[in-house]
């Protein structure tokens, strides 16, 4: 097969890929991506465990050790029909918490302790370094048996730069998908379905390699089961250290490996799809296992001795004129690799972005953390470490030369995140593990690691030297790297996943036992281990009402975006029984959003921003009791009182509120009667006056017809006014009759832009506008919106008062609702005003400047209820800002029918 | 003076624990037929039985995909019923 053909076909390959990642993002934006979170694509996810490394290597695994290869499949397959046990909770906890990733999990549980994160963060970079590294080696081979066709040696002309092209383009995939935006759950549906399909190429490329090998290459299963037991891999000696330790292992890390709790906690947005999982995914291993040991047989029976049982896969087709099947393997070996190192960079980019750059930066420049843009932060460190992470990859993979087998490199990487079982496993499971503990556990499982697998790994003499092996350091023989404490004859391997675990479930054990956890700890530790149990006790250590409401929302717009901050604090106002946008500060309300911040940069990162506006949290006595429940029955009382208190705190507040609105309206009315009887009193002095210079007669021609123009005129202002208060009554009965049709928003913008120009016409306004997201079609009344439009655009022209006006008309949907945002850049309505305005004959300013009754935004406001929408302010825009919600599509009025 | 009749127990929420406590002994019970084949000593037998012992597995674990996928659908059904209060406790 032409080298040519083959790179063109993976770069369709990669392009398909970028489409489908760009349709399921356009999809889940619409709120259309139901099928996308659906229980297969969520299992289909999961099969990233199966790297180039299960692709390629299982193979030559088979070829070299017989049926050793199953225990790597057999370890998760005993994890996920357990799902009741560890997995089910887990993803509880990834849910209830709001975690990002598994150090942050870990910081999370042992009290936000950041400290904890970075030692996680650190284990997982170097242990999944080799790993990206392993499966840039895989798709290098594999393009190294198209360039030289008939032999099957692994050389090609320029392997470093292959690796290269591939990781640049891996860097970018992610960096494109990965790093769209920062979600409030950090959820990335486009990679999901990328991975998804590329988990359906894989499996069917190597069961179609699987069925060639059994049907058309032997004669059927019995032939095969007969090559088997001929063959050089019938002499395999099961191991039993190897066998259970290697289940063990697999079962360890398909938990602990980043990538895995990306997709199964991060990206998991139903829990139900655990129940699914919990059969299919062992089913996809299966499936991914079962015509590996047929292959392995064929390919050591077609091929020469000494060609690379890890390519099999590839070179048992070729070697039958099969180019097409060959390049369909490819293919499945080009999937495996990319989806794993895509999920396992974006899980490490968030842990160093979350873990390193977020609080060194926080520490730095606290202040900034309030005010300034810490979106394009995150992300920009996002995309930093997306590239580092793969550039460390590249750079094991140019250093080491690629020369070990490929499974060996996946254990050394397995043996290393299973560093994190004790703690993570302690943490759920057991209240008395403690911060001091896990970090013990953590640091000395991950120096042993390091001493007795990883650094060896590189061969005697490339980092430790020879005679330290022989001889141990310093001529110390029992701390020899292969033989800790004279241990001899063990397997290398089960050897360094026997000490560095002992070791690291002794420090955590004991660490636990003989240190004593801080407030913090204690209630998160009760969170995590109860999560089913308890309903959430949230711990109140925030101070109450010392933030200022407006600045945590402009703190939670710059890190979760404008959207879903205002949604979230209009919900959570909602739930304090207050209207708008603005909740009060209560210690309720902090933690929820500390949570919902925690979402995207990380529980430590968070509790500091809050911090900044909030003040320190005291976590006090009282608090711990009420969430510990030791003495949950004694405080019961005691806390009950306090609910109770802080309702009635709550309901006079609101009352205070109600009872000030209603005193100003009262106020307002007795003005607005003085005022109406002057505005009726004006035209109808001069209506009467002139109409009785008219009846006296004898005037000059033109005279009478001037007079009388005045009179039609005044008679005019007067309808106007009446109808308006006509107009008002007729909406606020629900009487009205509504015009439904039809009609295109950016039309309706178009002419309610038109008809406000006359007020105001001097002034020069700089209108924004977003004409693809206005090309909607509404049914609704398009006289009446148009009505509301003309309003808010003619009291933008009249009160802004920016020297240079400007007016930003947003539009976007929202689940079948269509938002209109009219945004001045003025210096806004005062916060003891917004309550105000949408009321009949409020007017903020002076009558002369306003020149109608007052009545525009409460009119504003009746059509919109009899639209079946709502207008409310925005606070926190940087000026004026009002949003018009409807639905898209009105079917019937909705308050005629209410009536 | 003996009891007439059973016991009266609330049989379909004792079924439902019963499931729960099936759902945890699933995993018990594949890693004790995961790790049977060590017991067999498969160095000291000279006959050639590879192809057997990974029938025997591929069987044992599919076994398993059954049974869990049996039991996933009883365990999401009362997940649904009984909502969040009870579960996780029996």
């Amino acid at each position: 097969m032409p080298f040519n053909l083959l790179v063109l076909a993976c770069l369709t390959y990669v392009i398909f890929l970028f489409l489908v990642a760009f349709m399921a993002e356009r999809r889940a934006e619409h709120g259309r991506a139901r099928w996308l979170r659906s229980p297969v694509v969520y299992t289909l996810s999961l099969s990233i465990y199966c790297t180039a490394w299960t692709f390629y290597g299982a193979v030559g695994y088979a070829a070299r050790s017989g049926l050793e290869y199953l225990t790597i499949y057999l370890g998760p397959t005993l994890v996920f029909v357990g799902w009741w046990w560890i997995l089910r909770k887990l993803v509880r906890i990834g849910r209830a918490e709001r975690v990002t990733s598994i150090a942050d999990m870990i910081s999370s549980r042992y009290g936000k302790s950041n400290a904890l994160g970075v030692i996680v963060t650190m284990i997982c970079v170097v242990a999944a370094t080799p790993y990206i590294a392993l499966q840039l080696q895989s798709v290098t081979l594999s393009f190294g048996v198209f360039a030289q066709p008939g032999t099957y040696a692994w050389m090609i002309p320029d392997t470093n730069s292959t690796a290269l092209w591939v990781a640049g383009g891996l860097a970018l995939f992610t960096i494109l998908f990965g790093t769209r935006n920062l979600d409030a759950n950090e959820q990335h549906t486009g990679v999901v379905a990328a991975i998804a399909v590329e988990a359906v190429v894989k499996l069917v490329a190597l069961i179609t390699v699987g069925i060639f090998v059994v049907w058309f290459v032997a004669d059927g299963p019995s032939d095969i089961a007969s090559r088997i037991n001929a063959s050089a891999i019938a002499d395999w000696d099961l191991l039993p250290s190897r066998w259970a330790g290697l289940t063990f292992l697999s079962a360890a890390a398909v938990i602990t490996l980043p990538r895995m709790f990306q997709v199964l906690v991060v990206e998991n947005s139903d829990e139900r799809f655990l129940g699914t999982a919990s059969w299919a995914f062992p089913l996809y291993l299966l499936a991914m296992s079962l015509f590996v040991v047929p292959i392995a047989v064929v390919g050591l029976g077609l091929l020469p001795v000494g060609a690379n049982p890890d390519l099999f896969v590839l070179t048992v087709p070729l070697s039958q004129g099969q180019g097409g099947l060959a390049m369909l393997a490819f293919l499945g070996g080009f999937s495996s690799a990319t989806s794993m190192v895509i999920v396992a960079s974006i899980a490490l980019a968030t842990m160093v972005s979350n873990h390193i750059v977020m609080p060194l930066w926080l520490h730095l420049r606290p202040a900034k953390a309030v005010s300034g843009d810490v979106r394009r932060l995150v992300l920009m460190s996002r995309r930093f470490s997306i590239a580092a992470v793969l550039g460390l990859g590249y750079l094991y993979f140019a250093l080491s030369g690629g020369s070990a087998a490929l499974a060996a490199i996946g254990l050394i990487s397995f043996v290393g995140v299973a560093q994190m079982l004790p703690a993570m496993l302690g943490g759920i499971f057991w209240r008395g593990a403690t911060r001091i503990g896990a970090a013990a556990g953590l640091l000395i499982g991950f120096v042993v690691w390091a001493y007795t697998l990883f650094l060896p790994s590189f061969g005697p003499g490339a980092i430790l030297p020879l005679d330290m092996f022989l001889n141990g350091p310093f001529g110390i023989g029992w701390l020899r790297p292969r033989a800790l404490f004279g241990v001899e004859g063990m397997d290398p391997l089960i050897h360094a996943l026997f000490w560095s675990l002992s070791f690291n479930t002794a420090a955590f054990t004991i660490g636990s036992l003989l240190s004593f956890p801080t407030p913090i700890e204690r209630a998160q530790g009760l969170a995590f281990v109860y999560v089913f149990d308890t309903e959430r006790a949230e711990l109140r250590g925030w101070g109450d009402g010392l933030a200022e409401p407006e600045s945590l929302l402009i703190m939670a717009q710059r890190i979760l975006g404008d959207e879903p901050a205002l949604t979230f604090f209009e919900e959570q106002a909602r739930a304090q029984g207050k209207a708008g946008y603005l909740p009060d500060p209560s210690p309720a309300f902090l933690a929820a959003l500390e949570r919902q911040l925690a979402g995207s940069v990380g529980a430590a990162a968070a509790h500091a921003m809050i911090s900044e506006l909030a003040g320190r949290a005291r976590v006090t006595v009282d608090d711990l009791m009420r969430v510990a429940d030791e003495t949950a029955q004694i405080m019961e009382y005691s806390s009950q009182l306090e609910s109770q208190r802080a309702e009635l705190e709550r309901t006079a507040r609101q009352l205070r509120e109600v009872n000030e609105k209603l005193t100003q309206l009262s106020v307002q009315k007795d003005a607005f009667l003085s005022q109406i009887s002057h505005e009726l009193r004006t035209p109808m002095t001069s209506i009467r006056a002139f109409s009785e210079i008219m009846m006296e007669g004898g005037m000059p021609e033109g005279m009478s017809e001037k007079y009388a123009g005045i009179i039609h005129e005044e008679a005019i202002r007067l309808t106007r006014l009446l109808d308006d208060l006509l107009d008002l009554s007729v909406l606020e009965n629900g009487t009205v009759q509504l015009d439904l049709k039809l009609a295109n928003l950016s039309e309706l913008l178009d002419r309610s832009l038109r008809a406000a120009a006359q007020t105001r016409p001097e002034r020069e306004f700089l209108i924004h506008r977003d004409l693809p997201a206005e090309a909607i079609f509404l049914r609704t009344d398009p006289d009446r919106l148009t009505q509301v439009f003309i309003n808010l655009i003619s009291n933008s022209r009249k009160y802004c008062d920016a020297t240079r006006p400007e007016l930003r008309i947003a539009v976007r949907q929202r689940g079948g609702r269509v938002l209109v945002d009219f945004i001045d850049n003025g210096s806004g309505i005062p916060k003891d005003k917004q309550a105000l305005i949408f009321e009949k004959f409020a007017r903020l300013t002076d009558q002369t400047r306003a020149g109608g009754a007052g009545l525009g935004l409460a009119i504003c406001r009746e059509v919109m209820a009899n639209l079946g929408g709502t207008i409310t302010y925005l606070p926190g825009q940087g000026g004026a800002a009002f949003r018009v919600s409807m639905p898209l599509r009105l079917e019937k009025p909705p308050l005629a029918e209410a009536a | 003076m003996r009891p007439r009749g059973p016991v009266f127990l609330a049989r379909r929420s004792y079924r439902q624990r019963r499931m729960r406590d099936a759902a945890r002994l699933l995993p018990v019970a594949g890693a004790f037929l995961f790790l049977l084949p060590i017991l067999w000593a498969p160095a000291e037998t000279e006959a050639r039985d590879t192809a057997i012992d990974g029938a025997y597995l591929f069987v044992v674990w599919f076994v398993l995909i059954v049974t869990a996928a049996l039991m996933a659908r009883g365990l999401g059904r009362q997940e649904q019923e009984t909502g969040a209060e009870t579960e996780g406790r029996g």
